[in-house]
């Protein structure tokens, strides 16, 4: 039987992972896919949490939430990826730098 | 009729106005219309004048003193005066002589005139003064009287200095102007001295009628120990003395003749030189109060009589001679008031404006035929050329010699009678002067009428007798002054012919003269006698000038070069114009140059000063506004400047940099929440 531990852990890395993924690739695409990992570690601890809390709802109900949200924002995020590499011609985030002080 | 008195004065004043706005206004001058309007205007005065004349003539005579009053002026709680008009005798002989002699000197001017540019200036003027001149016999009080006082000053300036783009004139009419004004400063002095007085004693006023009421309470007051009424009267008498060119103030009068031939016979023969003697005559019962006063007038009047005719006999212009010769008439109305025969003078001051107003009329169309030369040393002859003028001059002359039954004889030997009997050292002086005023007069017309011509070629061929517009003052100017005397007939000479009260004069003046009947009843035959010897003095001046200006030129010849020294003084009127010029004039001037010198070097060094200390202050104000508050500004915006520079570093624009901000900072905060 596994435990709350081993649940947190996996999402601990899985986070961790996503982290790593958004900070250090250069492709926006890349960035993305680690935002998913990050959400999709969220969406774990959720329901984890409401399975070991006699399956409650109200855990469960964010995860839907947490997995429509990845959709809009995915959808938003990719137009604006179109959107960037209409401007630049890459999709190189260290390239995108116009927000420079 | 007594409601319509104040049309009297207006209408001048309107006709000076429209005049006045007619020049003003650069319109192109219609001659008729101007002359017009101004003679309309003083005729309309003398016709008014006429009516109500003839009311009074049918009133009682303690009911021939009025009052009309226009409107409340001053209402203070002490002092009360209104605009308003006392008709009376006194006021009504000085209305006929204004009107009269104005509307007839109006006329004059037509002619005279006729080649004038500024035509409608002149005749402004002239209604203006004739305004001033009403208001001053008319007014019911002091102040109104000031004001006409003034206002006639005012005009005569104007006249006199009328053709002011000479400098000559301008300068005759500054002098007129600030001669007077000494006079006038004296007369307000004059009448600010006796309302204080009056109002110390609660009796506050300026209408003649309350002060002829009010005056006695004051004989006993003093001021710095004189008494007020002396002080008071003297005064006013400076101020007639300015106003009416006596000695020591009468300089100005002969300077005067610049302005145009009818202004010196209305302004300064007629009418406004003889305000002085009016103002006394209507003060009379101030007047006898202060007899150290009376004094005073008498020998002053009469000193200036036998000065003035003195300096007469020298003088070569034509007006001039006429100047002087006003100077010392005034002189004899002055000597008469002193002496207290008030309607003498008064009468003396209604002929001698017809006669005085003929005589310069006379000279006037005597100038004009002559082309504007006044010499008479280039005149003679010109009795043939101008029989009219001649004729009328020579009746004026006769009536200001004084020679029975012409208009000069009555008044001026009323005035010596009078004075024989209060002072007889100064009946001698007044019989001197006029035999001086027989002579002079008769050198003047010899001079000028008799002999031959002296006049180059030129003016020789213009001379012409003048036109109607002039002639026909003349001889309604002559006529007054044959037949003006026979209004003042003594009764000495009256009583001969079984007519008693023959001095119409004097019964029509006895409501403002009443005082003590001449108490002098030392029978006729003193009166008789005096009058055979003024009349013998007249006569006798009259041959001794006509024999020494036409057929013994040699002696008066003879007797300049006897006595060079003496010529020379008199020709110079006694270098008193010069004596003015060193002593008052030169210092006045001093004291100017002195004020500006102060006013430049110090005044103005306390404003320069001033302005420099100001300019320091600016400096150092400047300097710190420049170093301090500007380097404070600078500072903060240097500051925002390089802070941003430093946080500018912060914002790269990479958002995974952003994201390590936000990764560390949660970790710091967990770490920081949970260890």
């Amino acid at each position: 039987m596994a435990t709350l531990q081993s649940y947190l852990m996996v999402t601990a890395i899985l986070f961790g992972l996503g982290l790593f993924v958004v900070t250090t690739r250069r492709n926006a695409v890349g960035v993305l896919m680690g935002v998913e990992l990050i959400l999709n570690a969220a969406s774990i601890n959720f329901v984890a949490f409401a399975h070991f809390r006699g399956n409650d709802v109200a855990g469960n109900m964010f995860s839907i939430f947490i997995i429509v949200l990845a959709a809009a924002e995915a959808a938003v995020a990719l137009a604006l990826v179109i959107s960037l590499f209409r401007q630049f011609g890459t999709i190189d985030v260290e390239e995108a730098t116009t927000l420079k002080g | 009729m007594l409601n319509m008195v104040w049309l009297v004065p207006i209408l001048p004043l309107i006709g000076a106005f429209l005049n006045g706005g007619y020049s003003f206004s650069g319109k192109k001058l219609v001659r008729p219309l101007v002359h017009t309007i101004a003679c309309g205007a003083i005729l309309g005065s003398f016709l008014v004048t006429l009516l109500t004349f003839i009311h009074f003539l049918g009133l009682p005579s303690e009911e021939r003193s009025v009052t009309v009053t226009l409107f409340s002026w001053l209402n203070l709680t002490n002092v009360k005066a209104d605009v308003a008009f006392l008709i009376d005798p006194l006021s009504l002989v000085m209305m006929m002589i204004i009107t009269g002699v104005g509307s007839v000197i109006h006329i004059y001017s037509i002619g005279y005139m006729s080649h004038e540019k500024s035509y409608a200036r002149y005749f402004a003027y002239l209604n203006l003064f004739c305004f001033a001149m009403l208001c001053l016999v008319m007014g019911s009080n002091l102040l109104i009287l000031f004001v006409g006082w003034e206002g006639v000053g005012l005009c005569s300036y104007l006249l006199i200095g009328f053709w002011f783009h000479e400098k000559k004139n301008a300068v005759a009419g500054m002098k007129a102007f600030l001669v007077n004004r000494v006079g006038d400063f004296a007369f307000i002095c004059g009448t600010m001295l006796l309302l204080w007085s009056l109002v110390s004693v609660g009796q506050g006023t300026v209408t003649y009628t309350e002060l002829k009421g009010a005056v006695h309470l004051l004989t006993n007051q003093t001021v710095m120990g004189f008494p007020v009424l002396t002080v008071v009267t003297l005064l006013f008498f400076i101020g007639a003395t300015g106003k009416s060119a006596q000695i020591p103030l009468y300089v100005w009068l002969p300077d005067a003749m610049a302005g145009p031939t009818p202004v010196s016979a209305l302004i300064h023969a007629a009418t406004m030189v003889t305000a002085g003697v009016y103002m006394i005559a209507r003060l009379n019962f101030m007047y006898s109060l202060a007899p150290d006063t009376m004094n005073v007038v008498a020998t002053v009047g009469y000193a200036t009589a036998i000065f003035a005719a003195s300096i007469g006999f020298t003088q070569n212009d034509i007006k001039k001679v006429l100047a002087y010769s006003t100077v010392s008439q005034l002189g004899f109305m002055f000597g008469a008031v002193g002496v207290g025969a008030y309607t003498a003078g008064v009468f003396h001051l209604m002929t001698h404006a017809f006669f005085k107003a003929c005589l310069f009329l006379g000279s006037g169309s005597v100038i004009h035929a002559m082309s504007g030369e006044q010499d008479m040393r280039k005149m003679g002859g010109l009795k043939d050329h101008l029989p009219i003028t001649y004729k009328t001059f020579l009746l004026a002359t006769v009536a200001i010699a004084g020679i029975f039954p012409f208009a000069g004889f009555f008044s001026k030997d009323e005035i010596l009678w009078h004075t024989f009997n209060k002072e007889p050292v100064l009946w001698c002086v007044g019989v001197l002067a006029a035999l001086g005023t027989a002579i002079y007069m008769l050198r003047l017309v010899a001079m000028t009428f008799f002999g031959a011509c002296r006049a180059d070629e030129k003016t020789k061929h213009h001379i012409h007798e003048s036109p109607a517009t002039m002639t026909i003052p003349l001889i309604i100017l002559a006529f007054l002054s044959v037949c003006g005397g026979l209004l003042g007939i003594p009764e000495a000479l009256g009583h001969l012919v079984g007519w008693e009260h023959s001095n119409l004069l004097e019964s029509w003046l006895e409501p403002v003269f009443a005082g003590p009947h001449h108490e002098v009843e030392a029978g006729h035959t003193m009166e008789y006698l005096l009058m055979i010897f003024s009349l013998g003095v007249a006569l006798g001046g009259c041959y001794l000038g006509y024999t020494l200006y036409t057929r013994r030129q040699d002696i008066p010849e003879r007797f300049v070069r006897r006595f060079p020294r003496l010529h020379r003084l008199v020709e110079n009127k006694y270098y008193v114009d010069e004596i003015y010029q060193k002593f008052i004039v030169d210092n006045l001037l001093r004291l100017n140059q002195w004020l500006a010198l102060f006013d430049q070097k110090v005044i103005d060094g306390i404003v320069n000063l001033t302005g420099s200390i100001t300019k320091v202050g600016a400096f150092i104000s400047g300097w710190f506004d420049r170093v301090f508050v500007d380097g404070l500004v600078n500072l903060s915006a240097n500051l925002t400047l390089q802070g941003g520079r430093g946080l500018r570093l912060a914002q790269t624009g990479r958002i995974q940099d952003y994201l390590y901000v936000v990764v560390a900072i949660s970790l710091l905060i967990l770490f920081w929440r949970f260890s």
